[in-house]
């Protein structure tokens, strides 16, 4: 097997507020391999975001205690010096967020904006390579929209203008935090296409970050689920969502409304909700929720389960027998 | 008999010096007291226009609302004041929808008293019962919109609407921006309110899976007109119109998805 691009390694996130610590993410391993789809799923809260930002240790991560190793094309990025990770971001690693008016600068066209990934450039060729990254991003009218500001633009165009920022300098992982959120299912259907194709033509790795188990099933090839700051579940995209170990997977995959499912039936829903990160609870962290819960779970941690065919879970009944 | 009929509703956007928007070009459909209607199509294909069309936020260019048999646009003050009460709207930005600087409390008891829904005496017992339709502890009441999750913030804006004891309430993407989870908990909501208390529902959404566990009916939108109407299961099933074909074709869902992978791989 060769090296993976991105290994992290029980990475965890500690903040300090008002003196008192908060661990957000706790113990995070996590593996992406050359040209790999790999999804990360879970509900708000459950620190998808701040994993994500610990990788190349952006804002509001440079406020938190980083833990752990992230080796990225066999570099330590949390060891690195900001001169050292700022080349890694963007040409390494680049980011599209859900939110495309909370990254693009109101005030500035979009050609100044793509402009600004494009340092090794000279300035007469920016508005060529603009247009053309643009271009590559399927966008109707290419030309008028590197004229644009952002606000003369739909969410989908904005969406595809920060894909083309994040593209410039052909980063070898996108990490796409819930993208298409905010988008209807056509317009996400054509982001994400997209991104596939951008994906395979520069043998660009994907981790995507989405609450969608439908696009996790449809397009990546494996998943994480975490849960209160943890990795619960991982695995194949088909083993576990065909054959969910982890109750809490079990319970994400019952509350999807599925087409097929017979009308009126009610949804599954997950009782309760994701325990804040100053109340981790001191067992299971989701043993509160958990309809299977039993003394043990309460009081001690589930520690991971390593199996054979490197489907793994974090639960107490779900180990194997033999262990 | 049907609570509302819609016929030929158009709705146009002009701004001075471009060419009109025709966000609604003729939309007709009638809706029984009790029953649901979802209402799919891609984004700016007018949806949300024809529901604040609904619910008079936005005047129609042309074509008549009837509602209870009685005609929208010739009803009298009183009577649009009515209508208003009996039709209302639930946002898909819950949070953003809720006045930040009043409590839970101060939210319910403002819509109550201003329309004049229980004598002042009785509105504490009536947000009681409120909160207990829409499944919310009443450790929220002092809470501030940003104080609670999103989903919490959903439901008051259930319990906001049903305080004026609606006949018929549109949600416009209630579910969208919430976690899954969350999401199972509204759309249970929203079939047991239809139940219980006989309400009328016309659900937006671009998500075809919601539309077709909770709606009896489905209209699929494009460019300003309903393409394909229906029994949602027939629609969704047996799609005719090749546009409510893209759009099933679009939706990711999970157990096609899944059996279509693991063919490949046998
Ligand atoms: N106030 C307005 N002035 C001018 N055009 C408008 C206005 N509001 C909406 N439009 C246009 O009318 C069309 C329909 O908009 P509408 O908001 O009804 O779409 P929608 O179906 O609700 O879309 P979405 O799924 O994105 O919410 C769009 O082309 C939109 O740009
Ligand atoms: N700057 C910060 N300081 C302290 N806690 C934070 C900070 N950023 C996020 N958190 C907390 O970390 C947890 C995980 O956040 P996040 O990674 O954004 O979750 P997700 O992306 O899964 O929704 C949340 O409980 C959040 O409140
Ligand atoms: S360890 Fe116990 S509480 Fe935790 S998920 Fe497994 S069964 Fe549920
Ligand atoms: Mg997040
Ligand atoms: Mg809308």
């Amino acid at each position: 097997m060769p090296h993976p691009l991105l290994q992290v390694d029980h990475l965890s996130v500690t903040f300090r507020r008002d003196g008192m610590l908060t661990t957000p993410v706790r113990d995070v391993s996590l593996t992406v391999q050359a040209g790999e789809r790999v999804a990360v799923v879970g509900e708000s809260g459950c620190g998808k975001s701040l994993t994500a930002l610990s990788l190349t240790r952006l804002s509001p991560t440079d406020r938190a205690r980083l833990q752990g190793r992230v080796l990225f094309d066999g570099t330590d990025t949390l060891a690195l010096s900001p001169d050292a990770l700022t080349r890694v971001r963007g040409r390494g690693i680049a980011y599209v967020f859900q939110d495309p008016s909370a990254s693009l600068n109101p005030v500035m066209r979009v050609q100044d904006q793509i402009a600004e990934c494009l340092p090794d450039l000279p300035r007469a060729a920016h508005r060529d390579a603009c247009v053309e990254l643009l271009t590559r991003t399927g966008l109707p009218d290419p030309a008028r929209a590197a004229r644009a500001f952002p606000c003369e633009l739909s969410g989908g165009q904005q969406q595809r203008v920060m894909l083309a920022m994040a593209l410039a300098a052909r980063p070898k992982l996108l990490v796409a935090d819930e993208p298409t959120t905010a988008l209807d299912v056509t317009t996400q259907q054509q982001v994400l296409d997209l991104i596939d194709t951008l994906a395979d033509a520069d043998g660009m790795a994907v981790l995507l970050i989405t609450h969608n188990l439908g696009l996790v099933a449809g397009r990546m090839t494996r998943v994480y689920v975490m849960y209160a700051g943890q990795v619960v579940e991982s695995g194949a995209v088909t083993d576990v969502l065909s054959n969910p170990r982890h109750p809490y997977t079990r319970g994400l995959l019952a509350a999807v409304p599925m087409l097929d499912a017979p009308r009126n039936a009610p949804l599954q829903d997950i009782p309760g909700t994701v325990p804040s990160p100053d109340a981790w609870p001191a067992g299971c962290a989701f043993a509160p929720r958990c309809a299977q819960a039993d003394a043990r779970c309460h009081a001690e941690q589930p520690p991971e389960t390593d199996d054979a065919d490197s489907h793994r879970s974090r639960c107490w009944h779900t180990q194997p027998c033999h262990s | 008999m049907s609570l509302l009929t819609v016929q030929d509703l158009h709705v146009t956007y002009r701004t001075p010096g471009q060419p009109p928007v025709r966000a609604v070009r003729g939309v007709s459909f009638s809706l029984a007291a009790g029953a649901s209607l979802g209402i799919v199509g891609e984004s700016g294909c007018g949806k949300s226009s024809l529901a604040r069309a609904l619910i008079g936020l936005q005047p129609a260019s042309a074509g008549t609302l009837t509602f209870e048999g009685r005609a929208v646009d010739r009803l009298s003050r009183q009577g649009f004041r009515d209508y208003r009460r009996a039709v209302q709207m639930v946002f898909q930005d819950a949070t953003g929808s809720l006045n930040p600087r009043m409590t839970v409390r101060q939210t319910l008891h403002e819509v109550l008293r201003v329309h004049r829904m229980r004598p002042a005496a009785a509105i504490p017992q009536r947000v009681d019962e409120l909160l207990d339709l829409v499944g919310l502890p009443t450790t929220v009441l002092d809470a501030f919109p940003r104080e609670i999750s999103g989903g919490q913030c959903q439901r008051v804006s259930f319990a906001r609407c049903l305080a004026l004891e609606p006949r018929l309430i549109i949600a416009d993407e209630p579910v969208s921006a919430l976690d899954v989870s969350v999401q199972a908990r509204i759309l249970n909501l929203v079939r047991s309110l239809q139940q219980r208390l006989g309400l009328s529902i016309i659900l937006i959404s671009h998500d075809l899976a919601v539309v077709r566990n909770i709606c009896d009916r489905v209209a699929v939108m494009h460019d300003g007109v309903f393409v394909e109407t229906g029994i949602a299961a027939d629609v969704l099933d047996v799609p005719r119109h090749a546009y409510t074909r893209t759009l099933l074709e679009a939706v990711p869902d999970v157990g096609r998805a899944l059996q279509s992978k693991l063919k490949a791989e046998r």
